[in-house]
């Protein structure tokens, strides 16, 4: 690299290229890993040419930056941040499988080098916690929680954007890192001393420290957001009691986000300055003390995993409670359970590390602590199941992930508990028994439960329903592969067998990890399943149509209007006399009625803030990472000044004419009077318009 | 459904819509997004709280960490620590004077004045700040040198690095006062910009107490 | 001229306001003063110092969001008390909790780390 273009390039070289090792010493390891991950880069490439071409071709840019990059609308922010997660999601299963092959050939070598493989578990756990999972309860929150309370927004809708961008900068980052490699080895918690700039000097830790401090600032942002509109925007008569559930987890999530986001930032940050300013916060020498960066990133991290659960707690409440028929056993202790459930989840941070070598009495406090969850979750768990109790129960697609989260989260919560115990803890500490038990945690309570909240509010969010074939076919292909997945690793845990393995010698675990690869073949399959299902579905929109938007007989508000909601959502804001307010209205017989009047209404205009973000954000961290020092610097001036510029800006908001709003809504409520309403129990069938037969008068729901 | 149309007007009388600094009721536009917008960012601070909380701990855990380097006798001085103090303290009171202005007068000119004034000893500030870390720097205390001088380094300069935030937000409400004049979003930015000013001015009591009289005691 | 002219209870808010603002920037001036001074000029016992360092810098918080963020017991006003306090909590719990694993941990492990 001659000095010319230093200043332009950094330290960015053609070693950068993922071929490019292969071409330097060609063994025949290296060229396997050369083609897996050239195979890779080229799919983000073709991938991103693709989109661009397309966009192009169908001449929908214009389209695209109007009705959606600039758009503050919650529910169109809503469906980016899932889209944006599911695509993540696809490229994390696919890393999955690539590990589970190698460890099922793993036994004296198999084919991936050590430093591929390190950088597989790494992106694949940062990419499943902070850009699949939080993007897609984020955008679950977006979309659903206005809604069900009964308002227009979020209160900063600008902001919202800003999230988006973050999170889309931080994905595109780990993206990037597919074509201009390496992505650090350090796994998703990034310990130093290992990514520390002596042991780990090269490019991959920088990409992971910018691409999760994005994510971070985009989650703390968006709690703020969540906190704040659920406190003050809450339709007139929706008190706390009356809240659905989900939106109460939803809450307790944004004030976990709130609270356990800084520690993360603080971790990542000063791991940041020991690599780029020679601080020694974190280093072996010089004063430095790296069990303090574990302290600090499990302080964030298990809050994190509450942040994560307790949105698909909140879907599988507003799930069994819609197809039992039933309204939820217990809502009171849920929502204390689930405020327990925040709160505690502060006080365990320590479980993670009960080896570190802290008193015993230490680890007890936390152990004890941490079995103390099991409380309010096992209150959770016979509500639910005492809401299903008696009820008439479809088994839709939704409710076939709930019946399996039900069953399978048992399981992991069972063996959290064992894990509570520190002197069983020291036995399995670090071996595939943990990896077994967080993804019996995060597969079937999160992943599930988003899946499920994806089915359950689909047509809400496009006007038809997702096709329910191909929709079991998936759910039922998701459980067993979990199962056949993931069991085995508990059995390799106990034989010994540590986690982020590249290879083994011990003969014993090769039937177990060939079962995890056949488990990881159906998790694959179920994923085909997925996109068989979205493709079905949009292919038969027309005959899955439901206009009137009330495909299950719903129970909370946003149910109430037409699918897709107008961008106003309420034409007046509704106004709540119970818990279940939509199912009230329709057992009063007030559903679907006239307002008396149809005021104007005021919403935000669109602005290209998050756009801004999104595109300052991923070049300030490419820059930091290369270290292109002008990058770093245009970026920031750039989102300076367009911070500064939003702040003289007073055209915010459009008026939409009550006139306008009339039109629309009259003809929606002509669509509903025409409409034949159905029955639940063929809701499944193409005479679902949306339209439920109404409740029988007195009859107890 | 009901219509409910107006759920938001004929507030005359009620109390303050959201606690703490507010502004009344003779500031009745805007009130609602002020409302939401004051709560957020109080909740915002709060969040920012626990991030000046951890490295306080931070900073405590690596007093130990000097690795023969200079510690703290060898490098604060407090006389710079107790004049920053003092700039901090009056800037956070300028502040509330200019929040009296905004809040009962018409005219801008004594309310620019209160924030000129406030936000002078701000800058003043940050000089003086600079200024005693490269003192520090030429005696021989740089965050490089030790564990205990990264920790220092991570946390007091953070807090100047949101006092400098603090003064370009202030230059930029000003020029908003300037453009735009004294209207709803001019207010709900000069509210929010007294919270944070206050918000700094606590975290620095933490400050002078645990860093710089902690460390020469 | 530049005065809007006040009702009288807007006269008499002022003036309380105003009064909030005097003295909390008198209390902090003492706050800040006592341990300053004692630090320099005093020969104190460190850990007396120390403790009457701490409790000055927790009277002076409790006097800035008192007198100049208006945080009060006042009804109305209950919201952002509630906040702090939670907030007071998390970092408590956070602050504290790490203090007490990583001295445990010096005294184990790092004794040179101990101050």
């Amino acid at each position: 690299m001659n000095d010319s273009t230093h200043w332009l390039l950094g330290r960015l070289d053609a070693s950068a290229l993922p071929f490019w090792d292969a071409l330097q010493h060609p063994t025949t390891k290296n060229v396997i890993n050369a083609v897996i991950a050239s195979g890779a880069a080229s799919m983000v490439v073709l991938g991103a040419i693709a989109v661009v071409i397309g966009l192009t071709w169908t001449r929908r840019w214009g389209w695209l930056w109007r009705e959606w990059l600039t758009s503050p609308d919650h529910k169109k922010i809503g469906i980016m941040f899932i889209a944006l997660a599911l695509v993540m999601l696809a490229r994390a299963v696919i890393e999955a499988v690539l590990m589970r092959l190698q460890q099922a050939f793993g036994l004296d070598g198999g084919f991936l080098t050590a430093d591929h493989f390190g950088q597989l578990f790494t992106t694949h756990g940062t990419i499943m916690v902070f850009f699949m999972a939080m993007p897609f309860l984020t955008g679950m929150i977006n979309y659903v929680m206005p809604l069900q309370i009964g308002t227009r927004d979020l209160s900063f809708p600008v902001m919202n954007q800003i999230s988006l961008g973050l999170t889309a900068a931080g994905a595109a980052v780990v993206m990037i890192s597919l074509v201009l490699a390496p992505f650090s080895t350090g796994g998703w918690t990034g310990y130093p001393t290992f990514t520390g700039h002596a042991a780990n000097p090269g490019a991959g830790v920088d990409y992971w420290i910018w691409a999760v401090t994005l994510s971070t600032l985009s989650s703390t942002l968006s709690g703020i957001n969540f906190a704040v509109t659920i406190y003050k925007r809450r339709a007139p008569g929706m008190s706390w009691m009356r809240l659905p559930l989900f939106t109460w987890t939803a809450l307790c999530t944004a004030i976990l986000m709130i609270f356990a986001m800084p520690p993360l930032t603080v971790a990542t940050a000063l791991l940041a300055l020991d690599r780029y300013l020679d601080f020694h916060l974190f280093t072996a020498d010089m004063g430095g003390n790296m069990m303090n960066y574990i302290n600090l990133f499990w302080a964030f991290g298990h809050p994190e995993v509450y942040i994560l659960i307790l949105p698909a707690f909140g879907i599988f409440s507003e799930v069994f409670s819609t197809f039992a028929g039933k309204t939820l056993y217990g809502y009171k202790a849920l929502v204390i359970a689930t405020l327990a459930i925040a709160v505690l989840s502060f006080t365990v941070w320590l479980h993670h590390f009960f080896t570190m070598g802290q008193s015993a009495h230490i680890n007890a406090v936390f152990g004890i602590a941490t079995m103390l969850i099991g409380i309010p979750t096992g209150v959770k768990i016979y509500d639910w199941m005492l809401t299903l109790f008696r009820g008439r129960i479809r088994m839709s697609v939704p409710m076939i992930y709930a019946s399996g989260f039900l069953m399978l989260f048992v399981l992991g919560g069972l063996t959290g508990i064992v894990l509570a115990v520190p002197s069983v803890d020291y036995q399995v500490h670090n071996s595939l028994f943990l990896v077994a038990h967080f993804h019996n945690m995060l597969i079937p309570g999160l992943l599930f439960g988003m899946l499920a909240g994806t089915n359950f509010w689909f047509p809400k969010a496009f006007g038809f329903r997702l096709e329910e074939r191909w929709g079991r076919r998936a759910a039922y292909a998701w459980i067993i592969g979990f199962m056949l997945a993931f069991f085995p690793l508990y059995a390799l845990g106990v034989l010994g067998m540590p986690r982020r393995t590249v290879a083994f010698f011990t003969p014993a675990y090769l039937p177990w990890t060939l079962t995890a690869l056949v488990g990881a073949t159906i998790v694959l399959l179920a994923m085909a399943c997925l996109v068989i299902q979205l493709w079905v579905s949009v292919r038969d929109r027309h005959l899955n149509a439901m206009p009137i938007g009330d495909p299950w007989d719903g129970r909370s508000l946003e149910w109430a209007v037409s699918s897709p909601p107008p961008e106003y959502n309420f034409p007046v804001i509704p106004e709540v006399y119970g818990r279940d307010a939509f199912m009230l209205e329709k057992e009063r017989g007030k559903a679907y009625q006239v307002p008396d009047e149809f005021p104007d209404i005021v919403l935000p205009a669109n602005s290209p803030m998050g756009v801004i973000f999104a595109v300052t954000g991923t070049a300030m961290a490419f820059g930091l990472t290369w270290y292109q020092w002008w990058m770093v610097l245009l970026a920031a001036g750039i989102t300076l000044a367009a911070v500064i510029a939003r702040g003289f800006c007073r055209n915010t908001t459009r008026t939409l004419s009550g006139e306008e709003v009339r039109r629309t809504h009259l003809t929606w409520l002509a669509q509903v009077r025409a409409t034949t309403p159905v029955a639940r129990s063929r809701e499944q069938s193409t005479d679902n318009r949306g339209l439920p037969v109404p409740p029988v008068e007195g009859a107890i729901q | 459904m009901t219509a409910l149309t107006s759920r938001h007007t004929d507030r005359a009388g009620a109390p303050a819509r959201h606690p703490g600094l507010n502004l009344g009721h003779a500031h009745r536009e805007g009130e609602e997004s002020r409302e939401e917008m004051v709560f957020g960012f109080w909740v915002f601070m709060m969040s920012d709280m626990i991030l000046f909380g951890l490295l306080f701990g931070t900073y405590v855990t690596m007093l130990g960490g000097t690795a023969g380097g200079p510690g703290p006798k060898d490098l604060f001085d407090m006389r710079g620590a107790f004049f920053e103090t003092m700039l901090l303290l009056v800037s956070s009171f300028t502040f509330g004077m200019a929040s009296l202005a905004l809040k009962y007068r018409d005219d801008r000119r004594v309310l620019v004045g209160w924030l000129l004034v406030t936000l002078l000893l701000g800058l003043g500030f940050v000089a003086h700040e600079l200024y005693d870390f490269h003192r520090m720097f030429e005696a021989g205390g740089v965050p490089s040198r030790s564990g205990f001088l990264s920790a220092f380094f991570s946390l007091v300069p953070l807090h100047g690095l949101h006092v400098t935030v603090a003064c370009i937000w202030l230059i930029a409400l000003l020029g908003q006062l300037a453009v735009h004049g004294l209207d709803a979003q001019t207010k709900n930015g000069l509210i929010r910009l007294a919270i944070l000013w206050h918000f700094l001015d606590i975290v620095w009591i933490g400050i002078f107490s645990l860093v710089y009289l902690g460390g020469l005691a | 001229m530049s005065r809007r002219t006040l009702s009288d209870a807007e006269a008499q808010e002022r003036a309380s306001e105003q009064r909030s603002y005097l003295w909390g920037f008198a209390l902090a001036l003492i706050l800040t003063l006592i341990p300053f001074g004692v630090a320099a000029f005093a020969e104190w016992r460190p850990l007396h110092l120390y403790l009457l360092i701490g409790l000055c810098a927790m009277v002076q918080v409790v006097v800035h969001f008192r007198c100049f963020l208006h945080i009060t017991l006042a009804r109305n006003k209950r919201e952002d008390l509630q906040l702090i306090l939670f907030t007071a909590l998390i970092l408590l719990i956070m602050v504290g909790g790490t203090l007490w694993i990583l001295f445990n941990l010096y005294y184990r492990m790092m004794p040179h780390m101990l101050p």
